[in-house]
C-alpha cells in the first residue's frame, strides 16, 4: 500500500501537479476553434492542424445537473457499487468566453449551485485502484464569496 | 409521385420474456400487411431499423424469401425516421411502387452502456461517469427553465399527461395513471428530473406500408399521405449530448429546429396547421423544449399552455396522444413507426378512446437523440 499514491485518469488533460491546474485544450491552426480536450480534428471545420491551449482556470457555470445512480459500469469506473455510490453533480462551466466544459462538480447538492455562479477548476480522486491509488480527474468547485 | 402509408401494423411496447425482436417485428409486418391489403410477395423494397438485432433485415426468412431487397438502417433514436424517410423517398423518385419501413429492439434494463469508443469519444469519458444520455436531458432542462420560466410542476404534468394517455392505449407499456404528486415524488435521477418523468428502454416493433399515391386505391387501407421527411445532424454550437467540450458565445439551434423548419418547408404545412403531435419524450423536460423547438410554441408559453391542458387529448395542441415514449418505452428501432402508428390512426379517425376531436387532417412526428440528430416526418390527410 503506498496510500497517498495519486494519478491522473488519462495523461495530457490537465496540468498537474500545480497550484493552478489547468485544462489542455487545443486551438485550431485553420479556424481557431478552441477545444477540449485535444482531438484528432477540429469540430467546426475538421482541420486537423492544431496547437496547445491552456484554458482559463476559472469560468461561470452555464447549467448543472445531478447523478443520483451509479452509471452503468463498464465503462464507468469508480471503486464504488451501487450501495455505496455517492451522487455527484456535473455541469458545462463557460471559461472566459472561450469554450464551455462538461466536468464534474465538486458541490453535489443542486440547492448549493445556481447557473451563472463562478466556479474553479479542481483535480480531485473520483476512484481508487486495489493497491490504493487514487485516480485522479478534472473538476469544478464553486467559488465562495465571490458571487 | 407522392408517397401514401396504407398501412401500419405495431407489436406491442413492453417486456414480454423470450420472444424475440424478430418475432416482434414479423407480428408487426402481418399487422401491417392486413391493416392495407397487400401481400408480403407485392413488397418491392423494404429499411428495417434496430440498435439491438445485428442483421434486422433477417426478419424476411419469417415472411417469405421474396429475393425483395431489404436494407438495414441506424440513425440511434432518429432510426425509424430514416426507414420511413427511406421507404417514401423509393417510391418518390419511382425507383418502387410499393415498400415498406421496419423497425424492432429489445433492450436490456436499465440506462444504456457502450463504451465512449463507439462515439469516437476518449476511454476517460467514459471512466469517470461522463459517458451517459440522461444527465444530459437534466442539464438541457435546468438551464431551459432558468430561461424561461418552466416549473418543476409543469415537468411533472407532462408525465403524467403521457401516462394518462397511455392508459388508454391497448399498446402501450405504462399504463397506470400517476398523479403528478406521485410523479413529484419519485427519486431524482437527473437533477431536475425524477424518475417517472424518464421513459425507459424496453421491447417492441413496428412496420409501415407505403405505395404511390395514384396507386392507394388499389389497397384496402385508407391513405395518409406523406408530406415531408428529414434529417438533420447538429451543427457547431449547438448544445448537444456526449461533448466534452462546446465553443461558447457561438449558439446554434438543435438539429431539431433545423429539421422541422425544412419539413415544415418541403410540406408547404406550418405549425398552425398541426393538428396531432408525437414528440420525442426522452423526459418531460424534452417534450416541453421539443414543443418549441418545433415552432409549436414559443419559448416559455409552455408553462401556460400545459397548465390549460391544451397538450391533452382534448386541448388546441394535442402532443404524444398515445402515451409517447413515457408511456410506451423506447425500443429504439421502433420507437418513430409507433408515433407513425398512432398518427395515421389519428388521420383516419380511429384511435378510439383517444381519437382528437374535429377530424384532424395534419400530424407531425419527431425525433431526437444521440449524438444530436434529428428526424421530423408531416403527414396529412
Amino acid at each position: 500500500m503506498t496510500g497517498s499514491r495519486q494519478i491522473p485518469v488519462a495523461e495530457g488533460l490537465f496540468t498537474w501537479p500545480s497550484d493552478e491546474p489547468q485544462l489542455i485544450g487545443a486551438q485550431c491552426a485553420s479556424c481557431r476553434l478552441v477545444g477540449f480536450p485535444a482531438g484528432p480534428a477540429c469540430q467546426r471545420c475538421g482541420g486537423t492542424e492544431a496547437t496547445e491551449r491552456l484554458l482559463p482556470g476559472r469560468g461561470t457555470l452555464w447549467t448543472f445537473t445531478t447523478q443520483d445512480f451509479r452509471p452503468p459500469s463498464p465503462p464507468y469506473d469508480g471503486a464504488d457499487t451501487a450501495a455505496t455510490f455517492q451522487p455527484y453533480a456535473l455541469g458545462y462551466v463557460e471559461l472566459s468566453g472561450e469554450v464551455m466544459v462538461e466536468a464534474r462538480l465538486t458541490e453535489s447538492d443542486p440547492a448549493r449551485l445556481s447557473i451563472g455562479q463562478p466556479m474553479r477548476l479542481a483535480i480531485v480522486p473520483y476512484s481508487v485502484s486495489p493497491d490504493g491509488t487514487e485516480i485522479m480527474t478534472f473538476a469544478f468547485a464553486p467559488v465562495i464569496g465571490e458571487a | 409521385m407522392e408517397a401514401v402509408i396504407i398501412g401500419v401494423g405495431l407489436h406491442p411496447f413492453g417486456r414480454f420474456g423470450g420472444k424475440s425482436a424478430m418475432d416482434m417485428a414479423a407480428d408487426a409486418v402481418r399487422a401491417a400487411l392486413a391493416d392495407a391489403g397487400v401481400s408480403w410477395p407485392q413488397v418491392r423494397a423494404g429499411f428495417v431499423g434496430s440498435l439491438e438485432v445485428y442483421n434486422p433485415d433477417a426478419v424476411i426468412g419469417r415472411l417469405g424469401l421474396t429475393g425483395v431487397p431489404l436494407r438495414g438502417v441506424f440513425n440511434g433514436c432518429a432510426t425509424a425516421g430514416t426507414a420511413l424517410s427511406m421507404a417514401a423517398r423509393a417510391i418518390e423518385t419511382g425507383e418502387h411502387d410499393l415498400t415498406i419501413a421496419i423497425g424492432m429492439d429489445k433492450h436490456p434494463r436499465g440506462a444504456f452502456a457502450a463504451d465512449p469508443s463507439v462515439a469516437g469519444l476518449p476511454s476517460w469519458y467514459g471512466q469517470t461517469g461522463l459517458f451517459l444520455t440522461t444527465h444530459f436531458f437534466g442539464m438541457k432542462i435546468n438551464r431551459y427553465m432558468h430561461d424561461h420560466g418552466i416549473t418543476h410542476q409543469t415537468l411533472a404534468m407532462v408525465a403524467a399527461k403521457n401516462f394518462r394517455n397511455a392508459s388508454a392505449n391497448e399498446n402501450a407499456w405504462r399504463r397506470t395513471p400517476l398523479s403528478v404528486a406521485d410523479i413529484l415524488a419519485s427519486p431524482v435521477l437527473n437533477y431536475p428530473l425524477r424518475q417517472f418523468m424518464y421513459c425507459g428502454p424496453d421491447e417492441g416493433a413496428g412496420a409501415v406500408v407505403l405505395c404511390r399515391a395514384d396507386q392507394a386505391h388499389k389497397y384496402a387501407g385508407r391513405p395518409v399521405r406523406v408530406r415531408a421527411c428529414t434529417l438533420r445532424s447538429r451543427r457547431i454550437g449547438a448544445f448537444e449530448l456526449q461533448s466534452p467540450s462546446l465553443p461558447a458565445g457561438e449558439h446554434a439551434p438543435s438539429p431539431t429546429v433545423d429539421a422541422s423548419r425544412e419539413a415544415y418547408e418541403i410540406a408547404g404545412i406550418g405549425p398552425q396547421d398541426v393538428a396531432v403531435a408525437q414528440l420525442q419524450d426522452t423526459d418531460a423536460g424534452s417534450e416541453i423544449i421539443h414543443m418549441a423547438e418545433n415552432g409549436l410554441c414559443k419559448d416559455g408559453e409552455q408553462e401556460r399552455l400545459i397548465a390549460d391542458g391544451e397538450t391533452g387529448i382534448g386541448g388546441s395542441l394535442p402532443v404524444n396522444t398515445d402515451g409517447g415514449l413515457i408511456g410506451n418505452g423506447e425500443p429504439i428501432g421502433a420507437s418513430g413507426l409507433r408515433q407513425i402508428h398512432e398518427l395515421v390512426r389519428q388521420l383516419r379517425g380511429t384511435a378510439g378512446a383517444r381519437q382528437v376531436p374535429g377530424e384532424p387532417a395534419v400530424g407531425y412526428a419527431h425525433l431526437y437523440g444521440a449524438p444530436g440528430v434529428s428526424a421530423v416526418t408531416i403527414l396529412s390527410t
